[in-house]
């Protein structure tokens, strides 16, 4: 394990690894939920913590430049000051590091609106795998040449480690609403955020939850959420005053028509807060419920929602699992969260087997296998389902054009067998006491 | 006329690419073929179909064949008040020359550049195999990002068969304005404008959104010349387009006035100027000031004999060599058009 403290040092654990053949792991603060940082093959993991320097923020252009190592959250925090926040802003915001999310290709929930991490980054100054300190992509809108910079962005270190990143910036909006649906029904929920986008209203962002996280939300942060509801949305509308205003009350005539019970409108900054941190404490109020979660991440047509929602909900009550659903709705990013005692014997099949099914009902839909968290090693070997042979090579002789010696996070992202310069020899096992 | 089956298309330009001496460019309506660099003499000409092949207006996406023209796209977005921001100069530009050549829209300070429109494509790479590269819904991160580094490629790695679009609600109410303050000034006083543009004497603000706002928008910021039509991008016998780092646009601009016989619109905030000449020295004095500030300039059309496309050492030789070679190892997909003679 090594932490650089400049790109310089970067390069020299990448080409040390090279001379010794020795396959590498870039790692941010870990955080990632796909298995992309973990090291396998007692890969040498190249942390990324120690560079977390904010470099540079120009207010007037809108542009900041960071270490790789630089919070998430942190980087909002130091231009808020100018009236200016990182828009992709993931649960794990607060302990996230920019690389990492340059890694994955990280969402959230504003991301609905502004776009994941790739539309928000510029340049990447890259240590490439052979050991060359690369600037991809520009301070300039256009590069000549090809896009490098937006195959690097969310190839979760397989195609070498960002050693600096500059991103844009946004202006705060002048006006926030941030709105509390209350519904009696997830399908009526559901058929909500279908209305909604099929009215032309596009949040800032669009976050569902159903009776059972709810609950354990409000007993958690007591954030004022209706304990018997059956699902809640989440809605902010951010912007200008008559655009806010009419978008607000489209939601509320949609929700209403829906059979909302209450649309209720945050009044204070406090009471906004206060809901999303409900909603962003969600993960850590389910262990209120049980020791272990699995969650999942999958994207389906947000015309598809109430149906597949339908069928996950079926596969949780087939496999006798306790399922839980919180969710970015608004672009139909789906989140089953199952919950479970790993103790239980037998449990760890049914959580796969159910994940399995749930997964397969989204790619039957018209969804993909994932839209915020990445690939990694946990969705590796379900590649096929998404893309055929034909993707799976050429996606391998791209990563092998920047990684021919296949050691830069080898066995990530691709299943085995696409890659020209894989590592052959290796079982991809995972060192004992590894937390992934 | 029923539109032809994917696979249909993907066998006839399978077919050709296989076939070529020399090699195959795609050719849509023809807006953007002096782009960059003239192909190399002997290609054969390959045109993609058009049309419509899924639309779902509830789920904002839409998906066409590269040779549609937006005109016809924005036809149908506009049916139910959607849009894709593309903006082509021309609309009569294809989808796939859009995508391949890569040049963001007018609008590009709100809507981002076109890369971020695209979700997914699906193209026959130099080995005749149909790939696709991307998922067909409005966020996903599985897999390597095929769609936006064909974006801009010149089809280079790829000939565009086919894509899917993300699209936007289209704006309640449009209007351009126009202003004797700085481009700077007006960028800190509006919330997200859709573009703020400098040709050298005056400034033009585009405003989109729901009127009231524009209204006060426009108030806070003393716009009160309202334009009836956008303003007129420069034209001339040579076209360019300049792309720099937007914190040394205002040293640009600056040197492009000093320059007699260059026309210019520059986008605040982002970076990009359009260029035009009628006199070739002008135009390569237009370019030598684009290098002077770190930036480089793109040919749209025209320049002297001897004028490289890119005029710039691709960016990243090695590496960008290595990805064209993994997608193109015979190099037949419009060879030469990304390479400065």
């Amino acid at each position: 394990m090594c932490f650089p403290r400049s790109a310089s040092d970067a390069a020299a654990a990448v080409r040390a690894a090279r001379v010794h053949g020795v396959p590498y792991v870039a790692r941010g603060s870990g955080t990632g939920l796909a298995g992309g940082a973990t090291p396998l093959d007692d890969a040498l993991v190249i942390v990324t913590t120690q560079m977390n320097r904010v470099l540079e923020v120009d207010i007037d252009e809108r542009i900041a430049i960071v270490e790789p190592g630089v919070l998430n959250l942190d980087l909002s925090r130091h231009t808020r000051p100018q009236g200016l926040h990182y828009a992709p802003d993931p649960s794990s915001q607060q302990a996230c590091s920019i690389g990492g999310n340059v890694g994955t290709n990280a969402g959230g929930p504003h991301c609905l609106s502004s776009g994941v991490t790739s539309a928000h980054v510029l340049m990447v100054e890259a240590v490439l795998p052979t050991g060359d300190i690369a600037e991809l992509g520009s301070l300039a809108p256009d590069t000549p040449g090809y896009d490098l910079r937006g195959a690097f962005v969310g190839s979760e270190g397989t195609m070498g480690i960002c050693t600096k990143v500059a991103v844009r910036l946004m202006p705060n909006p002048p006006l926030v609403r941030t709105m509390l649906l209350d519904f009696m029904s997830v399908e009526a929920a559901g058929a909500t955020v279908s209305a909604m986008i099929a009215a032309g209203v596009v949040p800032a962002a669009l976050e569902m939850m159903d009776a059972e996280i709810t609950r354990a939300v409000e007993d958690f942060v007591g954030a004022g959420y209706p304990r018997d509801a059956a699902a809640v949305l989440l809605c902010e509308i951010d912007g200008l005053i008559e655009g806010v205003d009419y978008q607000v009350s489209e939601v509320r005539r949609i929700a209403q028509s829906h059979g909302a019970r209450s649309v209720r409108i945050a009044q204070t900054e406090a009471e906004r807060q206060l809901l999303w941190k409900g909603r962003k404490s969600a993960f850590g109020a389910i262990a209120r419920i049980a020791p272990d979660y699995y969650l999942h991440d999958a994207v389906v047509p947000r015309t598809k929602l109430v149906q597949v929602l339908e069928s996950v909900y079926a596969i949780a009550r087939a496999e006798q699992l306790t399922m839980m659903n919180v969710f970015h709705a608004g672009d139909g990013n789906l989140h089953p969260l199952i919950v479970f005692d790993s103790r239980e014997p037998g449990i760890w099949e049914r959580v796969h087997e159910a994940g399995s099914r749930i997964l397969h009902t989204c790619i039957d839909a018209g969804g993909v296998l994932s839209g915020e968290h990445g690939v990694g090693m946990e969705k590796r070997d379900l590649m096929p389902l998404q893309f055929s042979s034909d993707d799976l090579a050429a996606q391998g002789r791209l990563v092998d054009a920047f990684d021919p010696d296949g050691l830069a996070n080898p066995r990530k992202v691709l299943p085995h067998g696409w890659r020209c310069g894989e590592v052959q020899q290796r079982g991809g096992t995972i060192p004992d006491d590894t937390w992934i | 006329m029923d539109l032809m089956d994917l696979h249909d298309v993907a066998a006839i330009v399978r077919g050709a690419v296989e076939d070529a001496k020399v090699g195959v460019v795609p050719i849509g309506a023809g807006t953007h073929r002096e782009v960059a660099n003239p192909v190399a003499d002997g290609c054969d000409e390959i045109r993609i179909p058009n049309g419509i092949v899924s639309y779902d207006p509830n789920d904002m996406t839409i998906t066409a064949f590269a040779g549609t023209p937006i005109a016809e796209l924005n036809r149908v977005l506009c049916g139910h008040r959607q849009e894709v921001s593309l903006d082509p100069r021309n609309d009569a530009a294809t989808l796939g020359g859009v995508l391949a050549c890569g040049l963001s829209g007018i609008r590009r300070l709100r809507l981002g550049p076109i890369r971020d429109t695209v979700l997914e494509v699906r193209l026959i790479d130099g080995r005749g195999t149909l790939v696709k590269g991307g998922g067909p819904v409005v966020k996903n991160v599985t897999g390597y990002d095929l769609p936006r580094l064909v974006v801009g490629s010149f089809g280079t790695l790829g000939v565009i068969l086919q894509a899917t679009l993300r699209c936007r609600p289209a704006p309640a109410q449009q209007q351009w304005f126009c202003s004797s303050e700085t481009p700077s000034y007006l960028r800190r006083k509006l919330f997200r404008p859709s573009a703020v543009l400098w040709d050298g004497t005056s400034t033009s603000v585009l405003l989109e959104g729901y009127s009231d706002d524009i209204a006060s928008e426009s108030k806070s910021a003393d716009l009160d010349g309202m334009l009836s039509s956008p303003p007129l991008f420069p034209n001339g016998a040579n076209r360019g387009r300049i792309s720099v780092d937007p914190r040394r646009l205002a040293a640009l601009t600056q040197r492009l006035g000093g320059l007699d016989g260059v026309r210019f619109v520059a986008e605040f905030g982002v970076g990009t100027v359009h260029i035009a000449a009628d006199e070739d020295l002008a135009f390569v004095a237009a370019r030598a000031a684009a290098v002077a500030e770190g930036g480089w300039m793109l040919r749209e059309c025209g320049g002297p004999p001897g004028f490289g496309g890119f005029g710039s050492n691709i960016a990243n030789p090695a590496l960008s060599e290595r990805v064209r070679l993994a997608f193109d190892p015979l190099g037949k997909l419009s060879p030469g058009r990304m390479v400065d003679v």
